[in-house]
């Protein structure tokens, strides 16, 4: 089983996107590629947050091709934005519950999550008063607890100061060692890709680099 | 007297609560829409903001008349015109406030931006779900500035009132045409007490306008 992606797009007058690639449905698949290489736009058009003409399939069940299209709240994903993605309005403990009351039955536990993300202090928290690790770690909770199939994560390291950045990257090598779903990890950092990831696939100006 | 403020109350208060509840999905669709109606339609909505009161009486007074086309589609139901009654204020007021509920409520839905909203999409939560948990809790201090905007703004309206409602006491007079009244009839003690009332209230409400705005802004979850 494997999610395939396929698309053949015009995203803006200097930018057009052009990829065809199978992404194994087990382990981490890094998505690698200088910034404006696409690497984004993949992640987001897997998500359904975007529509661009294409394909896309996750195992038997098809997302997007050119009529049909599965909306973001009916895939089942987990995603793991750049920078904030946390509801605002909500406190930590508030934004856990509202992926909570929307999840289908699912591997992960809440207290298991809490704790692999280390966000126990944080519960009460409200997402402007995070750091930026912090909120990092909150969004990763939060995605999880939407008990997704696929787990897609856009440079969750990015803008992080070098502690903060060497911690996240411990926990989530011990959370994504061994996790359940297949996980797409968009970086631009080839040693972040090797510490994270089982394979990894370049892009290049919107083109899978040969 | 007493009557005269409890129909102006009683206007301000059922204009505000109709205009939250059509000037949120118009606001909505001004916010988020890509289509190129979006400014039309904004430029329309924004029309009696700058269009003489007057204007806007006229062309209400004249829709709810017994021979406009409109009344003629409510004739079989045994309403023959609503000029001079406390409905056609309301429907007059409806569009001489449209603006104040919707320009905050665009602004705050604007502010929200795409990203709170994704994130709730990814959480599996749809359209509605987004709205009702997400957009209309982060517009909540636009939904105050809408009410508060609009009640006050209702309240100090003259120039459509007197010409749909003809200010009949009891029935549609107002406050705004109770004080012309009373100027006419050079009855200036009495003028001079609602229209210092006026002013009172219309200072209290610019102030709790801006006291919500400041107080929400620093809230937190």
């Amino acid at each position: 089983m494997s999610i395939a992606v396929r698309l053949d797009a015009r995203i803006s007058a200097d930018f057009s996107l052009d990829i065809d690639i199978a992404i194994p449905a087990q382990g981490v698949t890094a998505l690698l590629g200088p910034s404006g290489s696409g690497k984004t736009s993949v992640l987001r058009a897997l998500a359904g947050l975007d529509r661009h003409p294409g394909t896309i399939r996750f195992g038997e069940t098809l997302w997007q091709d050119h009529e049909t299209f599965v909306p973001p709240h009916r895939r089942h994903v987990g995603y793991v934005f750049q920078g904030a993605g946390l509801l605002p309005h909500l406190t930590v403990r508030q934004n856990l519950s509202f992926a909570i009351a929307r999840a289908p039955e699912g591997p992960f536990a809440l207290d298991d999550i809490i704790v692999r993300t280390g966000i126990g202090a944080l519960l009460d928290r409200s997402p402007d008063r995070l750091s930026g690790g912090e909120s990092q770690r909150a969004g990763i909770a939060r995605a999880l607890m939407s008990q997704p199939h696929l787990l897609l994560m856009d440079e969750p390291l990015s803008g992080l100061d070098r502690e903060a950045r060497a911690a996240l990257l411990g926990a989530l090598e011990d959370l994504l060692g061994d996790i359940a779903i297949p996980v797409v990890y968009v970086t631009h950092d080839i040693e972040e890709a090797a510490r994270l990831a089982v394979q990894s696939i370049r892009l290049q100006a919107g083109r899978v680099a040969p | 007297m007493n009557l005269v403020i409890l129909t102006t109350i009683e206007l301000a208060a059922v204009t505000t609560l109709l205009l939250l509840l059509l000037g949120t999905p118009l606001a909505w669709w001004l916010a988020r829409s890509r289509s190129g109606w979006k400014e039309i339609v904004g430029a329309l909505t924004a029309l009696p903001l700058v269009l003489p009161p007057t204007v806007i009486g006229f062309y209400v007074l004249i829709a709810l008349g017994p021979q406009s086309p409109l009344m003629t589609l409510l004739h079989p139901f045994g309403i023959r015109t609503l000029a001079f009654t406390f409905s056609g204020l309301v429907i007059g007021s409806l569009f001489y406030s449209l603006p104040f509920a919707v320009q905050p409520l665009r602004t705050a839905f604007e502010a929200i931006g795409s990203r709170p909203l994704e994130i709730a999409a990814t959480m599996g939560a749809g359209p509605v779900d987004r709205f009702f948990h997400v957009a209309v809790p982060l517009a909540r201090r636009g939904f105050l500035s809408a009410a508060i905007l609009v009640f006050a703004h209702t309240i100090g309206e003259f120039g459509v009132v007197l010409m749909i409602g003809g200010a009949i006491p009891g029935k549609t007079e107002v406050l705004s045409t109770r004080i012309y009244q009373l100027v006419e009839s050079l009855q200036f003690a009495e003028a001079h007490a609602i229209a210092g009332g006026m002013v009172v209230f219309a200072f209290v409400a610019l102030l709790s306008l801006l006291l919500v705005e400041r107080r929400i802004a620093g809230v937190r979850p």
